[in-house]
């Protein structure tokens, strides 16, 4: 067992750094958040830089145009970069840690030709079209439909929460292609162009007030075959090799940056007079240590996935259960500190805890994940 | 960074499971539980100090064994699993200091807070045990004592309290670890309705919070073996505090009726966990300590 890093793991940190200060000064100004082309160009304004630096696609596979680096390399940078405060991968995120992977894995040279470059270059948006009115984590549930006509798909159905969609030039779609087949079978996955006729992309207000989100409407939507990656009805296998990423690494800045946040409510309740409250202060000393576990059960989950060479199993599911609730109670405390002041939306800590509840439900609720940890790793019979 | 088990670290934490399960398994576990006032095995106690499991972290030079904190905490997991009786930690942390307590022919027992355990058979006490009077303990495999006067040596001595916390985490990951299995064994055999219990989504989440809250304690437990930190380690006691203590409850309510007999071994899990979580840097200090630790601006 050991935490340090090797002198090439330092290496590549250092240089990380030095770059990260010479480089985030020359950043535009940060868009508002309802400004969905502001942010759009931003997103994929900082994945130009990254691209230039020679840092995009850092965990991709280097056939895929990546750079193949270690998983410990990809923590460190996920790391420094939360730190130095750099911008999230935001627009770019499905494309980055979804489709692109799913490509690099599964498509055919060609379709890894057209595909990968433009993400990696921060030229194309993904969007994800996977959750359905009536399929969210029962994701196999989906119901939109693709029916074969010549050399294309034509897809009716509809599908919603799907992030990015209003900017996006790419949608990783997933529609049934065989209604009679097993419903984990008969999944196919698409990439759909966000232009083809028939597409109407509806905003969808969140709790928080903003439009972070959208409903997408398919109306006969042609989609060329040759788009499909992996083997017809083959798309549930497809998806879940690149699904554990979503629970895996995904949210390793999200700790760093929660445990930023926590050291600030520490400091705001010593200024506000709040430390004198044991209650508070014991609360916040507990919350220390949740992420300084969550940030050790990360480079634990790293440093298997490194052994291994593969990507995080089911153990995502049991970091993305602990994280998600964390987070939650992380901003109740916020809200406690705050007193009155929680109720004010101008309070960025008040937008955060409302945005917070997505966590418990979004990339498979709590309670999916609990049945995966009970039936995929305890080995519990399959329940009801 | 490489933070896994090593080879040799799977090895030894093999070999002290082979060990203990061989010299205290479920029947000797029993035996102990069921035989009246609690007597420490003198030859067990010898064969540990034999393994080594004493002396573990005493230089070679002086008759030691030569390693470090991650591996003692490996060897503490392993007790903790099978609810190893004796102060072990009190002999671990004698070990080069008190004569015999490395090779297991002294039994040392160590003043923690207002608490000593297993005073009766002790053969040397660390810190003034004057005036202890003994107590009903709740665990029926740890006698304790209750120290009168304020002012106790093992808080003034930072290190010790530091490894008496880490090793105490490392029990009760241990023990949260085993509550675990044997909650999801009995899940997987008892039937209720025409099928396995386990197959309900209400127990099987009640098994998966258990192994959430045990793999987080676990990365924070490792990880504190392998800084030492005192905010690590606050942490990590605190997280398997709660996965002994907890885990305990949930496995008892698993085991449904059967829990609350005697005959289960559920109730020497919670009741050991409770006791461990009296020891030296528990839930207030350490909340506290990592409350300043957020101020020091290291969060």
């Amino acid at each position: 067992m050991d935490l340090a890093c090797t002198p090439e793991e330092e290496d590549f940190r250092a240089r990380l750094r030095e770059w990260l200060a010479q480089a985030l000064p020359s950043l535009p100004p940060k868009p508002s958040s309802d400004d969905w082309p502001g942010r759009r160009a931003y997103d994929l304004g900082w994945q130009r830089m990254l691209y230039d630096a020679g840092y995009a696609g850092l965990h991709w596979p280097v056939d895929a145009g990546g750079r193949g680096a270690t998983p410990t390399q990809h923590l460190i940078y996920l790391e420094e970069t939360e730190k130095a405060g750099a911008p999230y991968v935001g627009a770019n995120f499905v494309g980055l840690l979804h489709a692109g992977p799913t490509i690099a894995s599964e498509g055919s040279a060609e379709q890894r030709a057209r595909w990968l470059p433009p993400v990696l270059r921060g030229e194309e948006v993904w969007c994800q079209g996977f959750s359905e009115p009536g399929a969210g984590s029962d994701l196999a549930a989906l119901r939109t439909r693709a029916w074969r006509h010549g050399d294309d798909y034509v897809v009716s159905g509809s599908k919603i929460w799907t992030s990015h969609a209003e900017v996006a030039d790419w949608c990783e779609l997933l529609v049934r292609t065989d209604p009679t087949a097993p419903k984990h079978r008969g999944i196919s996955w698409l990439a759909m162009p966000m232009d083809a006729p028939g597409i109407t992309v509806r905003p969808l207000r969140t709790l928080a007030g903003s439009a972070e989100f959208a409903e997408v409407f398919l109306d006969e939507v042609r989609i060329p075959v040759a788009h499909r990656v992996g083997a017809e009805n083959d798309g549930w296998r497809v998806t879940m090799v690149t699904l554990s990423y979503e629970r895996g690494t995904a949210f390793v800045g999200e700790v760093v940056a929660c445990r930023r946040v926590l050291g600030e409510l520490a400091r705001e309740a010593r200024k506000n007079g709040r430390w004198d409250d044991a209650v508070l202060r014991r609360r916040l000393g507990r919350l220390n240590a949740e992420f300084r576990a969550l940030w050790r059960l990360t480079q634990w989950n790293v440093s298997a996935a490194q052994r291994t060479g593969g990507v995080p199993g089911a153990g995502g599911s049991v970091f993305k259960l602990r994280y998600s609730h964390a987070r939650q109670e992380l901003y109740d405390a916020a809200a406690e500190l705050l007193g009155p002041e929680a109720l004010d939306l101008g309070r960025d800590w008040t937008l955060d805890r409302l945005s917070s509840l997505s966590y418990t439900i979004a990339a498979g609720t709590s309670q999916i994940q609990r049945n995966i940890v009970a039936e995929r790793i305890l080995g519990l019979p399959k329940g009801r | 960074m490489d933070f896994q088990l090593t080879d040799d670290q799977e090895a030894l934490k093999a070999g002290v499971r082979e060990l203990l399960t061989a010299r205290f398994g479920h029947a000797e576990l029993r035996a102990a539980a069921d035989g009246g006032p609690p007597a420490l095995d003198r030859a067990l106690w010898r064969e540990l100090g034999e393994a080594g499991f004493f002396a573990l972290r005493l230089p070679e030079a002086d008759g030691g064994v030569g390693l470090g904190l991650p591996e003692a905490v490996l060897a503490f997991e392993e007790a903790g699993r099978v609810l190893l009786p004796g102060p072990l930690i009190a002999t671990h942390l004698a070990a080069g200091v008190v004569d015999g307590a490395a090779t297991g022919e002294a039994v040392v027992a160590a003043v923690d807070g207002v608490h000593v355990e297993w005073l009766d058979q002790a053969d040397a006490v660390r810190g003034d045990a004057a005036g202890a009077q003994p107590l009903r303990s709740v665990d029926p495999l740890t006698p304790l004592h209750r120290v009168p006067a304020a002012g106790v040596p093992l808080e003034a001595d930072p290190e010790a309290v530091l490894l008496t916390s880490l090793l105490t985490a490392a029990e009760q990951l241990g023990g949260a670890a085993r509550t675990c299995e044997l909650a999801v064994q009995h899940a997987r055999a008892r039937k209720q309705f025409g099928q396995p219990i386990g197959a309900f989504q209400a127990v099987q989440h009640l098994c998966a919070r258990m192994l959430v809250r045990v793999e987080v304690a676990r990365a924070a437990v490792y990880a504190a073996a392998v800084t030492a930190d005192p905010a690590d380690v606050a942490a990590a006691r605190l997280l398997a505090d709660e996965a002994a203590v907890r885990g305990a409850r949930d496995c008892l309510q698993v085991h449904g009726g059967m829990g609350f007999t005697w005959e289960s071994d559920v109730h020497l899990h919670l009741k050991r966990a409770w006791i461990r979580t009296q020891r030296a840097g528990g839930t207030t200090e350490c909340e506290e300590m990592l409350a300043d630790d957020l101020l020091a601006g290291a969060g």
